[in-house]
């Protein structure tokens, strides 16, 4: 009778560490009276950025642990660094908002922890039934949060709306998966890599279990046709949720989405190409068009958002190694412009209350000068107006396809981003020549004022010195082609 | 063999007929109880089998838990079946007709499935390892598993939190028993003796 040896656990190590800390701060939490949230989201802040240096040590070599289900190498450093910065931000940024909304408890730090555990699980998945429980690590949180104003109207109904249709896209996702393992009988991506490469074309059981799977993905990452849960969630949920949204579990969704079809599947590139390009096209165009009519803020950030994920879908339709370092350049560039626009929206506070409507920002630019400057650097480079870092993060996506024979892709992308900077600019536009409304709370929190000048100074100032990120981003695209 | 088969028959017998109750009885309550039956000769067919473990399963989880909570819902909400059920000869040949249409796809996918011989002997190792399938489950579970495992299990820690949080109300006009206040206190401070002159209380 043969025993298992004990598994491999060090590539896990600080996933383990969070989900640990997440459970030594709930702990805490509970022991200690009201009013502690403030030190537990930095103590949980600091957790997330140990736990990124724990990454750092393990560094970008390949690693598998868990009989091969979970690996580490240059691509999932590169994700994680983004999805653990992503969240200690969030973490600290929402720190005033939910003071003043009185949601200021200290699960909510707890649950983002966890959440970015769920997160780190599915960048490193090397196998679909990790992948899918990562995912849900990640999903049940989020549930939680999106409704974290309970007491609210609009909280709770985005926080049940994101649950039952996200719950719906799990199904599907689920049925894929099972479809996948099924036709093939194995869930490990090393195992149908293999076999992906050793059949000329795949059966057309394992192309329905793929095109499952990527019903569920694009789901997560809000690509048309499966975006509609995203306005109304990014809308209704607490500001710093939505924040968090917008970046985080955005990021890991798309790795998963990346690592699932280039480390098994990448041999079968003619066949799910053309559902790529699809969504990449729909969402590109949905982005552009819809988000002209928009009149919250929010609502407009999530129509930008279901846009940029058309652009960064370009590059995995290529599915080269030049496309994927597209893919993760226009990632970590929409991170860096997508954080810097929420600190802002962060700021528009007026009489300690919140405002989220466009037409508030009306002569930002005559009353606090700083803040509508940056605006508009966000605002341009979501735009993709040159020397702004958005500029350079489509450039590369672009080339990928063309490089890839995927013209008209591009083609597409140009218009649909023309198209697009028309709202983006009518932001600057109401910013800098509308009358004035009333001015917003002054002082900015400490904290939304230091991201806000990091974020738009490397936004701004990217193109003087854009080495660190292309060679990391060449890196870890490079990781994913190894055989 | 000829034990096992008869035995087969009976519980099946049992299972086809507690599932013609659940739907026909007009008594819920009757339906919950029918649905119990169902589950319990069900757990019997899966030990015909030689699966024991689903077999506990299906009596500890669906018995144990679902039923049970199916009769709290059952007799704590007061719904009307008697109208739900209503329309019951009106929508029979809709139903007929897709159950038909289910039971022919059925028929289309197992009457093409193959099943490679070669595979069946080499695969399952544990099967050959003459193990009782509970130990085999545990042997994989906590081995080659161990990751996905602790991952539900933080997933059900999360749902619990979310539970909390968003359900957990601190009423403050609700007097509760607090025993340990109850214990601290002292005569001086509880009871008063009042002098009353003697002729002139009222």
């Amino acid at each position: 009778m043969a025993h298992e040896a004990l598994p491999v656990l060090a590539p896990a190590a600080p996933e383990m560490f969070l989900a640990a800390a997440a459970m030594a701060l709930l702990i805490f939490g509970v022991t200690r009276p009201n009013g502690s949230a403030r030190l537990i989201s930095w103590l949980a802040a600091f957790a997330l950025v140990l736990a990124l240096l724990g990454e750092f040590a393990l560094g970008g070599e390949r690693r598998v642990g868990y009989y091969g289900m979970f690996v580490t190498d240059s691509f999932s450093l590169f994700m994680k660094t983004l999805v653990l910065l992503g969240s200690a931000l969030t973490i600290v940024m929402g720190l005033k908002y939910n003071e003043d909304r009185g949601i200021a408890r200290f699960e909510f730090p707890v649950l983002i922890l966890l959440a970015a555990t769920g997160m780190m699980v599915m960048v490193s998945a090397n196998d679909l039934i990790i992948l899918f429980v990562g995912l849900e690590l990640q999903n049940v949180a989020l549930y939680v949060v999106a409704s974290f104003e309970r007491e609210g109207v609009r909280s709770p109904e985005a926080g049940l709306k994101y649950f039952v249709l996200s719950a719906l896209s799990s199904g599907l996702l689920l049925y894929g998966i099972s479809l996948i393992y099924g036709f093939t009988g194995t869930t490990s991506f090393a195992a149908l890599a293999t076999l992906a490469a050793g059949t000329a074309a795949p059966g057309i059981g394992l192309i329905i279990g793929i095109v499952f799977v990527v019903v569920g993905l694009a789901f997560k990452v809000s690509a048309v046709p499966f975006h509609m849960w995203t306005p109304d969630v990014y809308e209704g949920a607490p500001t710093p949720v939505t924040a968090f949204f917008s970046v985080a579990p955005k990021l890991a969704a798309f790795a998963l989405f990346v690592r699932f079809m280039i480390v098994p599947f990448a041999p079968f590139l003619s066949e799910w190409r053309q559902i790529i390009v699809f969504l990449s096209i729909a969402s590109m165009a949905l982005g552009a068009v819809a988000g002209i009519a928009q009149e919250n803020i929010k609502r407009l950030m999530a129509y930008s958002a279901i846009g940029h994920v058309g652009y960064a879908l370009i590059g995995l339709a290529a599915g080269t190694e030049e496309g994927i370092r597209g893919v993760l350049v226009y990632l970590s560039i929409y991170f860096l412009m997508t954080l810097g626009a929420f600190a802002v929206i962060l700021s528009m506070r007026r009489n300690g209350r919140m405002v989220e409507g466009i037409n508030d920002l009306a002569g930002l630019s005559r009353t606090q000068p700083a803040l509508a400057l940056a605006l508009a650097i966000f605002m341009f480079s979501l735009a993709g107006i040159p020397p702004t870092a958005g500029f350079f993060g489509k450039l590369y996506v672009f080339l990928a396809a063309i490089n890839a024979n995927l013209v008209g892709l591009a083609v597409v992308g140009v218009l649909t981003s023309v198209v697009a900077s028309f709202y983006y600019v009518r932001i600057v536009k109401i910013a800098y020549f509308d009358e004035p409304a009333a001015p917003f709370d002054r002082p900015i929190a400490a904290e939304l004022k230091g991201v806000l000048i990091v974020t738009a100074l490397l936004t701004l100032f990217f193109f003087v010195h854009p080495g660190p990120l292309i060679g990391g981003a060449k890196a870890a695209a490079a990781s994913l082609f190894l055989r | 063999m000829i034990l096992e088969a008869i035995v087969f028959y009976i519980f099946s017998a049992v299972v086809v007929g507690a599932g013609v109750g659940v739907i026909a009885a007009r008594n819920p309550v009757h339906s919950v109880l029918f649905l119990i039956l169902a589950f319990f000769t069900a757990a019997g067919l899966f030990i015909l089998m030689g699966a024991e473990f689903l077999a506990f399963i299906l009596v500890i989880v669906y018995v144990g838990a679902v039923a049970v909570l199916f009769l709290f819902v059952v007799m704590m909400l007061d719904i009307d079946f008697e109208r739900l059920r209503s329309g019951f000869v009106r929508y029979l040949p809709v139903g007929a007709g897709v159950g038909l249409l289910l039971l022919v796809e059925l028929v289309l996918i197992f009457g093409t499935w193959e099943v490679a011989p070669k595979r069946l002997s080499s695969v399952p190792v544990y099967a050959r390892a003459r193990l009782t399938n509970t130990r085999a489950l545990g042997d994989i579970l906590y081995t080659r598993y161990v990751f996905a495992f602790e991952m539900a299990g933080l997933i059900l820690l999360v749902a619990m939190i979310g539970a909390i949080i968003l359900t957990l109300r601190h009423r403050t006009e609700v007097r509760r028993q607090r025993i340990a206040a109850q214990l601290a206190r002292t005569p001086k401070e509880s009871v008063e003796v009042v002098k009353v002159p003697i002729g002139e209380g009222a």
